[in-house]
Parts: C-alpha cells; sequence; structure tokens
C-alpha cells in the first residue's frame, strides 16, 4: 500500500516537474498557540489575529521587518513638513482589495477616520490619537495633519490596529477579512486551523507560497509530535518551555531563539504603600533573582532586563546591574524603609504560565527578605478590570507586549500609577522629536530614570522560539510585532 | 422482607468485627485509606523538604535517594508535595460530602416524613440539580467566585446535597411503614422525634456507604477541578495541579505526571474498596449471597 | 400512561425553565467586563463603551433575559461576543466533534464492559471474576485526564501512532479526524467500561438468581445458552438504563478530556468561553447540554415505565 502510494506520488512528481523544473513546496503549515476570536485586526486586542493577518491579508500605510525598522508599505512614500506635522504620503497604484474592489486615498482615509470616530473600537485608539485631519488630495495621495509633532508616528502606522481597510467591507472582516495584502482569507475551520491561499493580484512582489494553514497547536504536547510527524512545518512562537531539548538537537529543524516586545515585569501600585517608597521598591529589586525567574518561568531562555526596552531595539542599554540580586542589601533598605519585620501584600497572577510559575518563583524569593506575598490567580477578564480599570491591586506579573512602549510610564493614571516630573519631561521631547539619534539618547535617558526609580521590578524579556523544518527560510527571527509575516517565507528544496 | 433490621447486624460487635476482618475488599480498604490519612497528617508536621523551598537550580530530577520521586519544575521534592497534597484532597472532599450530610440528609427525611408538596418541591430541586452536568457548574461556580480550595468544596458540596437527600428519603420511605414506626406514631410521637430515634438510626448505615462512595468521587472531582486550575490555588500544592504542570513537560520528565496520578488512582481505589467492604458488611442481604 | 407521560414533560419543561434562569443569574455574577476583554489593556474607555453599547451589554437585565429566552425559543442562540458569529453555528460545529467523541466513547465501554461484566457474573467467586473486577475496581479508580495524560505519552509521545492533540476537521477525510479521537475516546471510556462492567455483572448475578433461569437450567437447556439469551435479555434494563446516564455523562465530561487533547469540542468551548466572559456562548452550551441531561432522563424514565407497570402506578 505504503509503496503504491509512493508510486502515485513519484508519478504526480514527475508530471508537475515537466511544467515547474525545480518544483519546490508551495505550501504551509504553521502552528500558533491560540486561535483568535475573529480576524478583524482593527477591533480586537487579541494578538492572535495580527498573528495570522497582519502583513498577510491586510496592509498598512507603513510595515516592519523583523528587526523593527520602519518600511514603506501601501505608503510608497511620504513627505513631512518643516514642523513636523503635515505627512504627505504618495500611495501604490494597480493595488485592489481581495473582492476586486480598487483601493485609493479615499480608503486610507476613512480607515484612519474610522480608528479614531467617537464610536471607534480599535483597541489601540491612541495610536491615532494625535491626527487632526486626512485629506485626500488625489486618487493616490493622501495628506494627514497632526496636531503636534509625532516622532513615532510611521511606527505607529506600521501597527496591525493601522491597518487600511475598504468601506465595502469593513463590517464583516471579522468573519470574511478583506484586505489588500499578498494572501487572502480563504477559510476558518473554526477551533482548528484558518488558511490563507495567495492573493493572484497581488500589487506588490510575488511571494512564493501558494497556501499556508495557521493550525492550532496550544501546548508542547501537542506541538512537538505535530512537528516531528510534519503535521506542523514551523511556529513563530512556540509554547515549548521545557521540552525544547527534545527537537533542538535535531538536524530537520531550525530552533532560532529570538526576542518580542514582550517585557515581563513585577508591576507594582506605585500610589499604594509601601510601593510608593523607593526604598521598598529598590528592595524588592535587590531581592529578585532574575536567573531564576527565568529558568523557571522561561526555562531559561529570556532575556534579562534592567529596564523597561527590548533588546534588540538599537536604543536598548543593559541596566541589569542597577540592583543585583542582593538579599542582604533588600533587608537593609527596608529596614530604613520602617519595614524591619518584613510587610505583607498580594500578588495577583493572570493565566498564562509566565505569571503563575513566576509569580511563585518572586513570592519564594522575597519571603526571604522579609515581604509574605499572597498570590491570587485571577482570569483574564478580572485581571482587567480589578487590576487594569480600577488599580485595585498590590502587585502583579504582567508581559507588555506592545512594540516600544516605554511611554506607559509617563501616563500618570496607568494602572501601575508611576509618575515622575523628570521622566515625564523627557517623554515629551521624544514624542516630538524625529530624529532618529536624537531620539535614541532620550530612549537611554528614560531607560536610565526608570532603572534607578525601579517603579515595577523588570525581570525579563519574553523570548521568540521559533521553530521551523530546516528547510524553511524567511521566518521572522524576532518580533517587534507579534506577526507571522510569509512575504519571505520559502522552502529551499 | 421487613425483619431483621438492615443497619444493625444481628451478631453484635464481636461477630461484626470478625466479618470485617474476613472482608478482603474492606481489609485492603482501610488500610489504604489509613495510610493515606497518616500520610496527609504527618505533612502537617513533617515533610522530607519544605515545599514552600523553591530551589529552580535542582529541578526536574528524577527519583534518587535524595528525592524519591523526583522534583518539580520548581525543584521542590515530589514526595513532600504528594504528601502536602493529599491533606489537600481529603479536606476538600471531607467538607464536601460534609455539606452533603448536613444539608442533604435532613432535607430528605423531611421530604420522607411529610410528603406531599415538599417531597414535590425537593425532587423537583433534586431534578434541577442533577440536570446541570456536574463539573459544568463547578467550572461556572469557580468562574463566579474566583478558583480555590474554599470555592471548589462548595461546588462539589452542592451536588452532594441531592444525593444525599436522594439516598436518605429512599431509606426512611422504606421505614416509615415499619411496624415500630407505627407504634411510635401512635403513642404520639411527632415526626421529628421519629426521624432522630428510628429513621436515621436506621439509615445510617446506607448514609456509610454512600459517604464512602461520594468521599471517593469527591477527591475525583477535586483533582479534576484543579486540573483545570479551579482547585487549590499554588503554592499549595495540589495533585491535579501538579498533573496540570506536569502535561507540558511530560515529554521530558514523566516522573512528574506519573506519581499525582497514581496517588489519585491509590486513594481513590482504597475508598471504594473500603466503601464495598462496608456495604457487605452492612447489608445482610448481599452478605448472604457472597 | 398519558398522564404519566405528560407529567414527566411537563416536569422536564419545568426544570429547563428554572435551569435557564440559573444559568443567566450565573452569567449575570460573573466579575470582568468582556467589552474591555474583547479590546485589551490599550484600548480607551470611549472604545470598551462603544463596543458595550453595540453587544447590547447595557440593556436593563429583564430584557436581556427575555430577549435571550424567546430568541432561544425560535432558535435562535445570539451571536457569540468573542467569535462574532451566530452561537448556533458555533455549538454545531463544535457538536461535530463532541457527539461522536461521546458515541464512540460509549460504544467502546460498552463493548468492553459487557462481555467481562457477563465474563465474570458467569464465573462468580473464582479467579476471573477476581480479576475482571479488580481491574474494573481501579478502573473506576483512575481519573479520565490522568489516563489521557499517560495515553499520549505512551502512544503519541513514545510511539508517535496517533496525534497528542489536535482536531483535523472532518473536510480531510474520516480517517485523520478519527484517528485524533481515537485517544480522547478512550481516556473517556475506560472509567465508564469499569463502572459499567460493574452493573453488567450485577444485574446478571440478580438475574441469574432468578426461579425462571434455575428452571430453564434445571430443564437441561445448556449453560451459554441461558447466559446469553435468557439471563441477558433481562440484565439489560439496568444496564441500559446506567448507558443513558452516561451518554449525558460523557458529553460533559468531554469538557476535562477536550482539554487535556485540545479537541475544539463543546466542552472546550463553553470552557473557553466562561474565562473570556463570551456570556451568551456559555449560556447556550449550557442549556443544550441540560436540555439533553432532561431528555435522556426523560427516556430512561418511560423506557422504566414501559417495562415495570408497577412504577407507572406508583408515580
Amino acid at each position: 500500500m505504503r509503496i503504491l502510494k509512493s508510486i502515485v506520488v513519484a508519478t504526480a512528481l514527475t508530471l508537475a516537474m515537466g511544467t515547474a523544473a525545480n518544483a519546490q513546496r508551495t505550501d504551509i503549515v504553521i502552528g500558533m498557540v491560540l486561535e483568535p476570536p475573529h480576524l478583524d485586526p482593527t477591533a480586537g486586542a487579541a494578538a492572535a489575529i495580527k498573528e495570522i493577518g497582519y502583513q498577510n491579508i491586510f496592509e498598512g500605510l507603513t510595515r516592519m521587518n523583523d528587526s523593527g525598522e520602519v518600511l514603506p508599505a501601501l505608503a510608497r512614500s511620504w513627505e513631512i513638513s518643516e514642523d513636523g506635522t503635515v505627512y504627505t504620503f504618495e500611495l501604490a497604484e494597480g493595488v485592489t482589495f481581495h473582492d476586486g474592489t480598487p483601493f485609493s486615498a479615499e480608503d486610507v482615509k476613512f480607515s484612519l477616520d474610522r480608528a479614531r470616530a467617537e464610536d471607534s473600537t480599535n483597541p489601540q485608539k491612541g495610536l491615532f490619537a494625535a491626527i487632526e485631519n486626512v485629506e485626500v488630495i488625489d486618487d493616490t495621495t493622501v495628506e494627514v495633519t497632526l496636531s503636534a509633532p509625532q516622532g513615532n508616528f510611521l511606527f505607529n502606522m506600521a501597527w496591525g490596529e493601522a491597518a487600511i481597510v475598504s468601506e465595502a467591507s469593513a463590517g464583516t472582516n471579522q468573519e470574511n477579512p478583506i484586505g489588500t495584502g499578498p494572501f487572502k482569507f480563504d477559510n476558518w475551520a473554526r477551533g482548528s486551523a484558518v488558511t490563507l491561499t495567495r492573493y493572484e493580484e497581488y500589487w506588490g512582489d510575488d511571494v512564493y507560497l501558494d497556501r499556508a494553514e495557521f493550525r492550532f497547536v496550544p501546548d508542547a504536547a501537542a506541538a512537538i509530535p505535530a512537528l516531528l510527524s510534519g503535521d506542523v512545518h514551523a511556529m513563530s512562537n512556540m509554547p515549548a518551555g521545557d521540552a525544547l531539548s527534545q527537537i533542538e538537537n535535531d538536524p530537520r529543524f531550525e530552533v532560532v531563539i529570538g526576542s518580542t516586545e514582550g517585557e515581563t515585569i513585577l508591576s507594582l501600585n506605585n500610589a499604594r504603600e509601601p510601593f510608593d517608597d523607593l526604598r521598598v521598591r529598590q528592595a524588592i529589586a535587590h531581592a529578585i533573582n532574575r536567573d531564576d525567574v527565568i529558568a523557571a518561568a522561561s526555562s531559561g531562555l529570556g532575556v534579562p532586563i534592567g529596564s523597561h526596552m527590548a533588546p534588540h531595539n538599537p536604543a536598548y542599554v543593559d541596566l541589569t546591574d542597577t540592583y543585583p540580586h542582593d538579599p542582604e542589601r533588600a533587608r537593609e533598605l527596608l529596614a530604613e524603609a520602617g519595614h524591619a519585620d518584613g510587610f505583607s501584600a498580594t500578588l495577583r497572577l493572570p493565566p498564562p504560565p509566565y505569571a503563575r510559575d513566576g509569580g511563585q518563583v518572586i513570592a519564594a524569593q522575597l519571603r526571604q527578605v522579609g515581604i509574605e506575598l499572597e498570590i491570587i490567580p485571577v482570569e483574564w477578564a478580572e485581571w482587567l478590570s480589578q487590576v487594569f480599570t480600577d488599580k485595585d491591586f498590590d502587585m502583579t506579573i504582567i508581559s507588555h507586549v506592545e512594540p516600544v512602549d516605554i511611554g506607559i510610564y509617563a501616563r500618570d493614571d496607568y494602572y501601575f500609577q508611576y509618575s515622575n516630573e523628570e521622566f515625564n519631561a523627557a517623554y515629551e521631547e521624544l514624542t516630538v522629536t524625529a530624529d532618529e539619534d536624537r531620539r535614541n539618547e532620550i530612549f537611554q535617558d528614560l531607560q536610565r530614570i526608570l532603572a534607578e526609580d525601579a517603579p515595577v521590578g523588570f525581570l525579563y524579556q519574553m523570548p521568540k522560539i521559533g521553530v521551523w523544518d530546516a528547510r524553511i527560510e524567511g521566518m521572522w527571527e524576532n518580533w517587534p510585532l507579534a506577526v507571522s509575516d510569509l512575504s519571505q517565507v520559502r522552502w529551499t528544496e | 422482607m421487613s425483619a431483621p433490621d438492615a443497619a444493625t447486624p444481628p451478631e453484635g460487635i464481636g461477630a461484626f468485627l470478625r466479618d470485617a476482618f474476613s472482608n478482603r475488599s474492606f481489609l485492603i480498604g482501610a488500610v489504604i485509606t489509613m495510610l493515606i490519612a497518616a500520610m496527609a497528617l504527618l505533612s502537617f508536621v513533617w515533610t522530607p523538604y519544605d515545599v514552600t523551598d523553591l530551589v529552580v537550580a535542582s529541578r526536574m530530577q528524577t527519583p534518587s535517594a535524595e528525592h524519591w520521586l523526583g522534583t518539580d519544575h520548581f525543584g521542590r521534592d515530589i514526595l513532600s508535595m504528594i504528601m502536602v497534597g493529599a491533606r489537600n484532597s481529603i479536606a476538600v472532599a471531607v467538607v464536601a460530602v460534609g455539606i452533603g450530610v448536613a444539608i442533604g440528609v435532613p432535607l430528605g427525611c423531611w421530604a420522607a416524613a411529610r410528603g406531599g408538596w415538599i417531597d414535590e418541591v425537593l425532587m423537583r430541586f433534586n431534578d434541577l440539580v442533577f440536570a446541570f452536568p456536574a463539573l459544568l457548574s463547578a467550572i461556572m461556580i469557580t468562574a463566579i467566585f474566583g478558583p480555590g480550595a474554599v470555592n471548589a468544596i462548595i461546588a462539589i458540596g452542592i451536588f452532594n446535597i441531592p444525593v444525599f437527600a436522594r439516598v436518605a428519603r429512599a431509606g426512611a420511605l422504606s421505614i416509615w411503614p415499619r411496624e415500630y414506626v407505627l407504634a411510635a406514631r401512635a403513642a404520639g410521637k411527632g415526626p421529628t422525634l421519629i426521624t432522630i430515634e428510628h429513621i436515621l438510626p436506621n439509615i445510617a448505615s446506607i448514609l456509610l456507604v454512600q459517604g464512602t462512595i461520594q468521599f471517593a468521587l469527591g477527591i475525583l472531582a477535586e483533582t479534576g477541578l484543579s486540573y483545570l486550575g479551579l482547585g487549590a490555588q499554588p503554592p499549595m500544592p495540589s495533585w491535579g495541579r501538579m498533573l496540570f504542570d506536569a502535561q507540558t513537560r511530560m515529554m521530558v520528565a514523566p516522573h512528574l505526571a506519573l506519581f499525582p496520578g497514581m496517588a489519585i488512582v491509590i486513594t481513590v481505589l482504597g475508598l471504594n474498596l473500603l466503601g464495598d467492604g462496608l456495604r457487605d458488611l452492612l447489608d445482610p442481604k448481599l452478605r448472604r449471597r457472597r | 400512561m398519558t398522564v404519566f407521560l405528560l407529567k414527566r414533560i411537563l416536569i422536564g419543561l419545568v426544570t429547563l425553565a428554572l435551569a435557564s434562569m440559573v444559568v443567566f443569574a450565573i452569567m449575570e455574577l460573573l466579575p470582568g467586563d468582556p467589552a474591555r476583554l474583547m479590546l485589551g489593556m490599550n484600548a480607551t474607555a470611549e472604545s470598551v463603551s462603544a463596543l458595550r453599547t453595540q453587544m447590547g451589554l447595557d440593556d436593563p437585565i429583564h430584557l436581556r433575559y427575555l430577549n435571550w429566552v424567546g430568541g432561544m425559543l425560535v432558535g435562535d442562540f445570539g451571536r457569540s461576543f468573542t467569535y462574532s458569529a451566530p452561537v448556533i453555528g458555533l455549538i454545531a460545529e463544535r457538536a461535530v466533534v463532541s457527539l461522536p467523541l461521546a458515541l464512540i466513547a460509549l460504544v467502546l465501554s460498552t463493548i468492553i464492559a459487557i462481555p467481562v461484566g457477563i465474563f465474570a457474573a458467569a464465573r462468580r467467586g473464582r479467579a476471573g471474576d477476581t480479576v475482571s473486577m479488580g481491574a474494573a475496581q481501579i478502573g473506576v479508580a483512575v481519573p479520565n485526564f490522568w489516563f489521557a495524560l499517560m495515553l499520549v505519552y505512551v502512544f503519541a509521545v513514545w510511539l508517535q501512532l496517533v496525534p497528542a492533540g489536535g482536531f483535523p476537521g472532518w473536510g480531510g477525510g474520516i480517517w485523520p479526524g478519527l484517528r485524533a479521537l481515537i485517544l480522547p475516546a478512550v481516556a473517556l471510556a475506560l472509567p465508564q467500561a469499569a463502572i459499567l462492567a460493574r452493573v453488567t455483572r450485577s444485574a446478571m448475578l440478580e438475574v441469574l438468581g432468578e426461579d425462571y433461569i434455575r428452571t430453564a437450567r434445571a430443564k437441561g437447556m445448556p449453560r451459554r445458552h441461558v447466559l446469553w439469551r435468557h439471563a441477558l435479555r433481562n440484565a439489560m434494563i439496568p444496564v441500559l438504563t446506567i448507558m443513558g446516564l452516561q451518554f449525558a455523562f460523557l458529553l460533559a465530561g468531554t469538557i476535562i478530556i477536550e482539554n487535556v487533547f485540545y479537541l475544539p469540542g463543546l466542552g472546550r468551548l463553553v470552557f473557553q468561553a466562561i474565562t473570556q466572559r463570551d456570556l451568551i456562548v456559555v449560556e447556550g452550551v449550557v442549556m443544550l447540554l441540560v436540555a439533553s441531561v432532561i431528555v435522556i432522563n426523560l427516556l430512561v424514565d418511560l423506557c422504566y415505565a414501559l417495562v415495570d407497570p408497577r412504577l407507572r402506578a406508583a408515580r
């Protein structure tokens, strides 16, 4: 039976080769952890929506590559006015949406206006806050006026939430996403997979794949056998954990540990006693042993961080030595702050293993210096309402996955309620600076202020555990955006 | 058909003990149950290692002379975890059965004594509770009140209420027509007094048997809930949670999943054997047949 | 008979109505805002409240209850918040995983349990009985999710014969789908088979002790014939009852097993929906499960009544 099957396959292959000499595989199955709730990147915060669709189905004015560089996308070029408030985008020509409707400057205006409208349900409405007016100059030119200069406006426009959609399909993108990207939505077998196929009329460079399936394999117990058996060819970020050693030494697979934008931190409620006391925060920082946290919560793969910036970012400075692991010093600082006998607090943990496992290690470490933590596990829904919205918490562990989001510390009403004049002023300058070198300098100042002020316990950068068939090329190594960009992905033999 | 009574073995205590020692199920079940209980009690004063101590450096070790059952992903000693986990499972199951007995038995007896609409309402309440798949309701209950051992107890306990109500009602209904009950009624005793003096002693044995069964089911339910992350919360060790943690690491450390599972099987097996044995000992009809 | 039937149906309907209130009330008590959950951490307050209005979460409670129940009566279970798809469609998609799974498990447990039960009864007190009932005793004590983990380790991780989890869908043919359901079905079936084998054995023993069986034996009918033709038929009544109850249990029991194997079935749907606060989905699935339990109980009652006229009179 098996022999017969291989004969059939061989014959089919020979026939196929007749037409295309050197035919390579053009299909791929990519495993991913979470199933998206729907597929409209402008209407939901779930990262899985963008992981599948963004830069595959949908495109924005700009895009990012895997080192976080901002590149032209639907906007082929742009001009910025002298004062930095007017952006004139020159758009690509001959672009069509997957339903055949032609793309024009009107769609850009529609998408941006929709995202910043009063009743918008865009999860990143803040990206569009600076936009004052969007004006269509002609079919391929659009002018965006900002209320004040915004240094990272082009960067913002590369986010999945800033995807350009068509008015005709905006209402139905959740179930049947229609974009301008190289792949169009084909099928969603709920609970198991989403399939994309190549969009023949794509305006940009040709892609290599004809068909891509995103299959949901939620944990290592399922992912490793799926990879080994060839059911799944690649995973952008594998839930491998401790099981990674199983495939690391297998020559059939490429394992690439990259970084993500996920700064995993021990958040403290800075408005509450005793966390409003710098010495207490320093003591907590000294009490934390990052290596143990990483070993237990991230299988030893995360990169320790000392401030709020991803190590792959050009502006990154290593500040992990600001408050090294030193329980002795921690106890001294606590004593100075009037907590010689320590104190007790609560630690609310959302569901992901990094928080639940990391939380246990942190609790054990803080107990060493006299801080008794009561662990309270919470569901996401509760975390968002209790911790994030109502700010009713002492400590929590969370990974902040938004790209380059150091600005959250400048928001005085943000859930950890950190407020620092010096930081806010520096950040204010950053937002109006467009010069790349100056921006990096300010970014570094910001990191230093945070590292010393220790408003939260900086733990580690979430790793991106990329695993794929060794014959596959073009997968992203790092995740400045959590997307599975397939435009460069190909089989090499 | 009516006499001798189901409850009191006619031969007396000595004969009962003799029977007990010759009943294999009872004997094995009792020994296992006592061993598990002893292990749980011992964990209050002594465990090989402190389960609150995380030694990340020595994580996921296979069984060795220092760690008989190996260590988990935090470097905690698995044997110690199982010992502490035992007391958690037992506590949850005991209290859950307690809730069932404390509320269900009076309800069942009341319904049997009064009959009529009270009986009808109680039975409809039973229908209602039984109509919900138990695990599903437990998940919903813990979702409201948050996960934790106490809420697991409530969730499991609620399902024990109709079970005991049903058993108590059926038992009581079979006792009410007996001559001595009729005599007591003729003598002017009220239903409450009759229930306490005559009904309860006579249904005690079936309640005991049912209690053992529910206890075993309670342990299974508790481990199931904590496996789903809804039972006892870390750092409190629990068998179900240990299995959850083991699942993703099974490929590299299968022992993490093996031992907690075996602890569950042995405990439940012991309780079931004990229940079977008790039923044989206390139910003369079955005993004759053996 | 008709009166009995009507009464049972009425009781079933009342239970269903009460259950709908209980489910709705529980969902109201769940902490957390579904709109906030969908939009995530960086959403502005206006976005969240705009979505709340869109989802109809700001309507008064009694209105929402009546809308929901009224919708269900005409087959409209509402739209899922998170999937933004009709709930009935989601349920249908998931039921094609859960129903086959529960059915396979039921068939599997039956074909294991009944022969074992009969065998044990026929050899009562002898080695065969002791061994098979000992095994059943252990089977009852095994938590199905742990058994599932062990199966995954042996057959998926070690031998790599079947997938460790996930479901390819029925689109690619029957076999790939069935392959994904084998381990979960075995894991679900084993503890049930153990219970069923014990019930079969004791039902058989009960029947074998009856006079007519003894008479049949005394008249010289072959043992095997008596066992299979006469005894089994009569012993099937309690066995069928248990099987009916087990099917309802299996449907719900899939919650935990589907979580172990990541099967996109009803159990996993409802479990995820609870954590995602997709209230309308939870309500729909729970009502469906409750209704199926009630219907099955009704059928079991009916079977009983048909077989035993005394029960009919008593009620």
